[in-house]
């Protein structure tokens, strides 16, 4: 294991006017770590997802990254180039709808292809291939390459958009409800994909998911959320097999059994 | 020579938050120490708090207070206090756990489940695998059934999948509970064979063992565990 | 012909050819660059070239020569309208000869003959944002063009590949200006593009319904975007102009009957003209088409 942290926050906190989106958040991420936030709608989760990932600015804390060249940025002191450029290089971020996060009307190898084609890859041969590459690791046929993500399943289309984010090699990756929309089965072959390219790429990984199946199957590490403030962290299976707080106990105990 | 795992005065309980707070005292006191290459299994009847005790070791479950003493790196570490990262190091490189129940993964085979343990520790997956089949067919699990996920499979084929993941590496402690339940006559002379290696080896074991057969011929003591009985109920 | 008394010289009143003049300036410091301008209504449809009028209404002096081209041709409606248009309202003279002018208004093509120091292209432009294909948010495309975010760029001409085996983009072709700004150059047959590079003449767009006005300066790099493996080329003709036998020049395929004939003509009617003059004869040029009248 490498012997720094790749993200640390301090006290984070978000209001939208008086109202609370989360506060005070505090946690290391490191690298190759998956990270779970769990908690209903209206928990803050997707709030602090959006100020980790610098969509949104928050109120008071710092998020500090290690980037590639190991210096220590505050995200929120960077230029805007370099954010964008830190988005969509070193960083993915994989939406709960595929159509947020795709080029719907290009067609699938462009979509893998673009964020090559953004960092300077100007060789057509090879921007394909590696798209080729990409769509046979999220088990889509490489004779879909030219057909646009319109006609795809969502399990497809959510497949695409793993693939797009991943080919320039991120270390970090948000995802929010990455299986949100799909059917049961769909879901079961896509957190195996992701569970599979997490830890094969030693990816390090925040994903925001309601569903406690996903945390488990997928995180290393989760923290629990309730009306924005982060109740119980620690261990994933320690967390969902000794459960500590009422909220966490109640949440574990809905899950349905099958 | 220091031991392989020392237990030292560990205490549990559960608040059942949703029962109105109601304080389910689990054990106390729990102290006592596993030496490399020796069997100590943990008897007492259900519910007296030996699975809980396991699921402690491992990390799985909180410990109210005490101290969970291994070495790791040379170094001496307390799991009950450990940071989840450092739990994982050590679930990774020194202590290893054979639940009752295999917790299976869509679509793994069964000897990629057998063989992940070698392969995040960074062995090539080709030779990990191959030390996969050999355990497997060991165990007398069908040659047809390796490159299946192994939710299909009966109780017993999944203990073994389970078993075989357990055993692969050479982690210091390795964790047994339940091993053998739902296992025949001859698989169960087999796992009893795979835990004298073990022992050989110099690993340090710590299980349970309902099957008074079995738990006679592996042991090489045990801890009864009502005498962890909390004395106060809250 | 005689001043109309009621309008100012060149139809616009001087504070809006000031207003105009400063985002020319404007766009001649950032080459490539998209200034806004206060466009002005003006007596011609949307489309009919009103970014390039007012351009050529706030450049325009009594002494300028104007040349008004339509896909390279001086003689049709779009062409003579705007060219009567300043006649009246500038009193200038006009020319069809390219050599002659010192402003060329122009829609879809650039004159074959090499242009001079001292001329001025003015281009009438109908969509200026060239990320507009795949990124319809305008509040997006300028942040894409001040981070130089020019990515989405190639993957329209992957597209084109993947789709057709080359890059199948022939007009408003995309280039990137003086190494910073991706540029639309309007929607001129991709043959016309290597002209722009390097050109001694100063290079004005201006598209009036969206308000925007970008520049060329003389002498400036004008390189257009490709792929390593799919280098950048202009459309290549197999046949010389049916009518001046020219070669290495733009054609238009003109069809003559409704049995498919059909036969290509020099785009570029004034160099046409010009080359028949000198006497040079294609093989449907002169006595034929005589024949046939």
């Amino acid at each position: 294991m490498s012997e720094q942290p790749l993200l640390r926050v301090e006290g984070l906190s978000k209001y939208y006017g008086n109202r609370l989106g989360c506060k005070d958040v505090s946690f290391e991420l490191w690298p190759g770590e998956v990270l779970a936030i769990v908690g209903e709608s209206g928990s803050g989760k997707t709030t602090l997802l959006n100020c980790l990932s610098t969509h949104l600015e928050p109120s008071a804390g710092r998020t500090e990254y290690r980037m590639r060249d190991e210096v220590w940025r505050n995200l929120y002191e960077l230029s805007e180039a370099e954010r964008r450029f830190l988005m969509r290089t070193d960083w993915g971020f994989v939406h709960q709808n595929p159509a947020d996060g795709l080029r719907m009307t290009v067609s699938a190898g462009a979509n893998v292809g673009e964020r090559l084609m953004a960092v300077g890859d100007r060789h057509y041969g090879h921007i394909r291939e590696t798209a080729i590459d990409w769509l046979g690791r999220v088990e889509i046929a490489a004779d879909r390459i030219d057909d646009q993500p319109r006609s795809f399943s969502g399990g497809m289309r959510q497949r695409l958009q793993i693939a797009r984010n991943l080919v320039t090699g991120p270390r970090l990756v948000f995802m929010d409800e990455p299986t949100g929309g799909l059917d049961v089965s769909v879901q079961a072959r896509l957190l195996d994909l992701l569970r599979g390219l997490v830890g094969e790429l030693g990816l390090a990984a925040i994903i925001v998911t309601h569903d406690l199946a996903v945390a488990r199957l997928l995180s290393h590490r989760m923290m629990v959320m309730k009306d924005g403030r982060v109740i119980e962290a620690g261990l994933t299976d320690r967390v969902l097999d000794d459960p500590r707080e009422p909220y966490t106990q109640l949440l574990v105990s809905s899950i349905l059994q099958v | 020579m220091t031991a392989a795992l020392s237990i030292r005065n560990l205490s549990k309980t559960f608040t059942m938050h949703l029962r109105d707070g109601v304080v389910l005292p689990v054990v106390e006191n729990v102290d006592f120490d596993v030496h490399a290459g020796e069997c100590v299994v943990l008897g007492g009847p259900s519910g007296a708090g030996k699975s809980s005790i396991l699921k402690m070791v491992y990390g799985n479950y909180g410990v109210d207070g005490g101290a969970i003493l291994l070495v790791h790196d040379g170094a001496e570490i307390d799991l009950a206090t450990a940071d989840p990262r450092l739990v994982l190091t050590l679930r990774r490189d020194t202590i290893a756990y054979v639940s009752q129940f295999l917790r299976t993964v869509p679509r793994v085979s069964a000897l990629d489940v057998v063989a992940e343990p070698l392969v995040i520790r960074g062995v090539d997956k080709s030779e990990a695998q191959e030390r996969a089949k050999a355990l497997l067919a060991r165990l007398n699990l069908p040659e047809r059934l390796w490159s299946l996920p192994p939710a299909t499979f009966s109780g017993g084929e999944q203990q073994r999948v389970n078993i075989a993941r357990g055993f692969i590496t050479d982690h210091k402690v390795l964790l047994l509970d339940e091993p053998t339940a739902s296992l025949d006559a001859t698989n169960r002379a087999v796992v009893v064979e795979m835990i004298a290696q073990k022992k050989a080896a110099g690993t340090a074991l710590l299980g349970i063992f309902h099957d008074e057969d079995v738990r006679h011929q592996v042991a090489d003591r045990i801890v009864d565990v009502t005498a962890f009985a909390p004395r106060i109920a809250a | 012909m005689s001043l109309i008394p009621s309008y100012n010289f060149a139809y616009l009143d001087e504070q809006t050819k000031r207003m105009i003049r400063r985002s020319i300036l404007k766009a001649i410091a950032i080459p490539g660059y998209q200034v806004p301008f206060a466009s002005r209504e003006m007596p011609m449809p949307y489309g009919w070239g009103t970014g390039g009028v007012q351009v050529t209404a706030a450049i325009i002096g009594p002494s300028d020569v104007l040349k008004v081209i339509d896909q390279g041709a001086d003689d049709t409606t779009n062409a003579v309208s705007i060219r009567a248009f300043f006649a009246k309202v500038a009193n200038v003279a006009t020319t069809t000869h390219t050599a002659d002018a010192t402003i060329i208004q122009t829609r879809h093509r650039i004159p074959e003959r090499p242009l001079q120091a001292g001329q001025v292209l003015v281009y009438q432009v109908p969509i200026p944002e060239p990320l507009r294909f795949l990124e319809p948010r305008e509040t997006e495309t300028r942040k894409m063009h001040a981070l130089e975010e020019y990515g989405l760029m190639h993957v329209k001409l992957y597209e084109d590949i993947a789709k057709h085996g080359q890059i199948a983009t022939t007009y408003a072709y995309p280039v990137k200006v003086e190494g910073r700004y991706v540029m639309d150059p309007s929607p001129t047959p991709k043959f016309d593009n290597p002209k722009m590079h390097m050109s001694p003449a100063l290079q004005l767009f201006g598209a009036g319904r969206e308000m925007r006005i970008y520049a060329v300066p003389p002498f400036t790099e004008v390189v257009s975007l490709d792929f390593e493996d799919h280098p950048f080329e202009i459309q290549h003709f197999t046949q010389p102009c049916a009518l001046c036998a020219a070669t290495g020049v733009y054609l238009d395929e003109v069809i003559l009957d409704d049995h498919g004939g059909h036969m290509f003509v020099c785009s570029d009617t004034d160099n046409c003209e010009e080359r028949r003059a000198q006497g040079h004869r294609g093989h449907l040029s002169g006595e034929e088409l005589e024949a046939a009248e």
